[in-house]
């Protein structure tokens, strides 16, 4: 409660101190805050079903954990429905597109619109607002239709027992992954790569679902360690955090991995319309760049490659807040340049340098946190924390490797 | 030492195998080595094998091929004879870095993997062309043998390591000088 506490108060404070046309920081950094955890609960939902899909047996025990973390689902969609909503009315211009002059090429008197952009009028038919909405409105209904299915069967999977249950997950995993390999590239770029709306690449969209997912097993992983030290789960034992650390190993290494297609390809092939992603964030934040990318792959390269390292709780913890914190920078990266066309400076100055204000970002970030933590911890105590009757138990309570 | 001797004992089974080498240990001997078909999950710290060192040389073999990658690229691209590919500027390796990462990757992956290997092959004695060291043929089919020397458990005669041996679920078992 507190932490949503100081998330309300500089939110307030922010909203108050940016002086940004229509407060398009301040929404920038809703829609980051907003996306960040959305896309750890929804990417947490995947893993859910991708271990039923796969017939994951060391996860079972840990199920309830994942179901809490996409219990955030519902809540994180709103606060991008409110960003979108809003950026359809224009109450601010994150989404340039969405300004309507644009597709135009001539005025109503017959004179040529200064303002018709014409790569953007090419892409009129996918950000149309009816197509661009009724794609919101799929993903949201698969999403929560596929949380609030897996959660209900799960809980009846504890009285009924069985294998039918079992088997009835095991196809709706597999199906929700064929709906999401397709949602998770088209909400990043209808979210997020729009805002940038001259510019395109085909990598965008797995490299936003890597953060999402690294985000997940950083954030289950933390959960866990947590919930252990509370003194629950016992019969989780050192081979299952050490699957987590391996997760969140692997996970860092494909982020790193697609990061780095996307960027060397448009380095090397140099075309002007496809730099300029890169182009502005080399001229503003090429620090920041370059230190988020760091982060993010060296520290879990070198911290978790060995073995003893992904057995350490207290080593995991530590590792794991420092690459979340910078998955939240690299989202942050991916929106603000796109947004604040200008330099980002200490302080919250005026005109053409926007501003960063720590206590701002921090503020909204721990706002939000507290909001996700609440809502996990309040799913979590409604259930059982193991479930009772899943067929693989067993296995998992006997995990050893 | 004509006294010494070695007991080669046989399972059918990895199941047997395991319980077999718990209650030894549980009774204090100390069994020298196992041979099988296929590695047995949880033996390790049964009989008492360290872990092994094959990861820290993976490692270290993968780091010595990053630096290589990194050298010979900058040999062969910048310092001996600067190509310039699609623009880019061909004096100076950071620069060019980027275009170099996959090269660096690939040979790290190379040497990490074939260092491994070989390193393996020779510890293990397997490279080919090396004589077998196994006690018995059968243990690249379908059996396990367990190796035990008195020379290890002098706290036991010979009778009674071969009765606390009979004890479990043995196959075969043969007692060899040694």
């Amino acid at each position: 409660m507190a932490m949503m506490g100081i998330g309300l108060v500089s939110a307030g404070l922010g909203w108050a101190a940016d002086k940004t046309d229509h407060h398009q920081y301040w929404w920038a950094m809703l829609l980051i805050c907003g996306f960040f955890f959305f896309g750890a609960s929804i990417a947490a939902l995947f893993f859910y079903a991708l271990q039923y899909a796969a017939e994951v047996a060391w996860s079972s025990q840990l199920k309830r954990l994942f179901e809490a973390l996409f219990s955030y689902v519902p809540y994180g969609l709103g606060v991008i429905f409110i960003v979108l909503l809003v950026g359809q009315f224009h109450g601010h211009h994150l989404y340039h597109w969405m300004d309507s002059n644009l597709y135009n090429e001539f005025l109503a008197d017959g004179t040529p619109n200064p303002d018709y952009d014409s790569i953007i009028a090419g892409k009129r038919p996918f950000l149309s607002p009816w197509f661009f909405w009724l794609r919101f409105a799929v993903y949201a209904i698969t999403f929560v239709w596929f949380a609030k299915y897996f959660r209900k069967w799960s809980l009846k999977e504890d009285e009924i027992g069985g294998t039918e249950i079992h088997f009835r997950m095991y196809r709706r995993g597999a199906l929700f992954l064929v709906f999401f390999a397709v949602f998770s590239s088209t909400l990043a770029w209808d979210w997020l790569m729009s805002i940038d709306t001259h510019w395109y690449s085909t990598m965008y969209g797995w490299y936003i679902f890597s953060g999402m997912w690294v985000s997940a097993m950083i954030l289950g992983t933390l959960l866990l360690i947590w919930l252990r030290k509370k003194g629950y789960y016992a019969h989780i034992n050192e081979s299952h955090i050490h699957d987590m650390g391996k997760w969140m190993f692997a996970i860092s290494m494909l982020w790193s991995y697609l990061w780095f297609c996307q960027y060397m390809l448009i380095w090397y092939s140099d075309i002007p319309e496809e730099i300029m992603y890169f182009k502005t964030r080399y001229d503003h934040y090429m620090g920041a760049m370059w230190g988020i990318f760091f982060v993010n792959f060296a520290v879990p390269f070198y911290t978790l490659i060995a073995r003893d390292a992904k057995r350490n709780t207290k080593f995991l913890w530590r590792v794991g807040i420092i690459i979340l914190c910078s998955h939240f920078a690299d989202l942050y990266l991916a929106v603000i340049p796109g947004t604040i066309h200008g330099h980002l400076m200490w302080g919250f100055g005026e005109g053409h340098h926007v501003s960063f204000t720590w206590w701002f970002e921090i503020g909204m970030f721990i706002g939000f946190l507290g909001l996700f933590i609440r809502v996990v911890l309040t799913a979590l105590s409604k259930a059982r924390l193991v479930p009772a009757k899943h067929p693989f138990l067993d296995e998992s309570i006997n995990h050893h490797i | 030492m004509a006294n010494n001797k070695v007991f080669h004992v046989m399972y059918d089974d990895d199941h047997t195998l395991l319980e077999a080498a718990k209650q030894l240990v549980s009774q204090g001997v100390h069994v020298k080595d196992v041979f099988s078909p296929f590695p047995v999950h949880g033996l390790d710290p049964i009989i008492g094998v360290k872990r092994t060192r094959l990861a820290i040389t993976s490692f270290m073999y993968a780091t010595t091929g990053t630096l290589l990658a990194i050298f010979g690229t900058w040999y062969f691209m910048i310092h001996d004879w600067p190509m310039n590919i699609g623009g880019k500027p061909s004096f100076s390796w950071i620069e060019n870095a980027p275009a170099f990462v996959p090269v660096m990757f690939e040979f790290s992956v190379f040497c990490g993997a074939h260092g491994m290997a070989i390193t393996y092959l020779l510890r293990n004695g397997t490279l080919p062309g090396m004589p077998a060291s196994n006690p018995d043929p059968r243990t690249t089919d379908d059996k396990f043998v367990m190796e035990i020397v008195t020379e290890d458990n002098h706290g036991f005669s010979v009778s009674e390591l071969e009765e606390k041996i009979r004890g479990t679920q043995v196959y075969e078992l043969s007692i060899k000088d040694c």
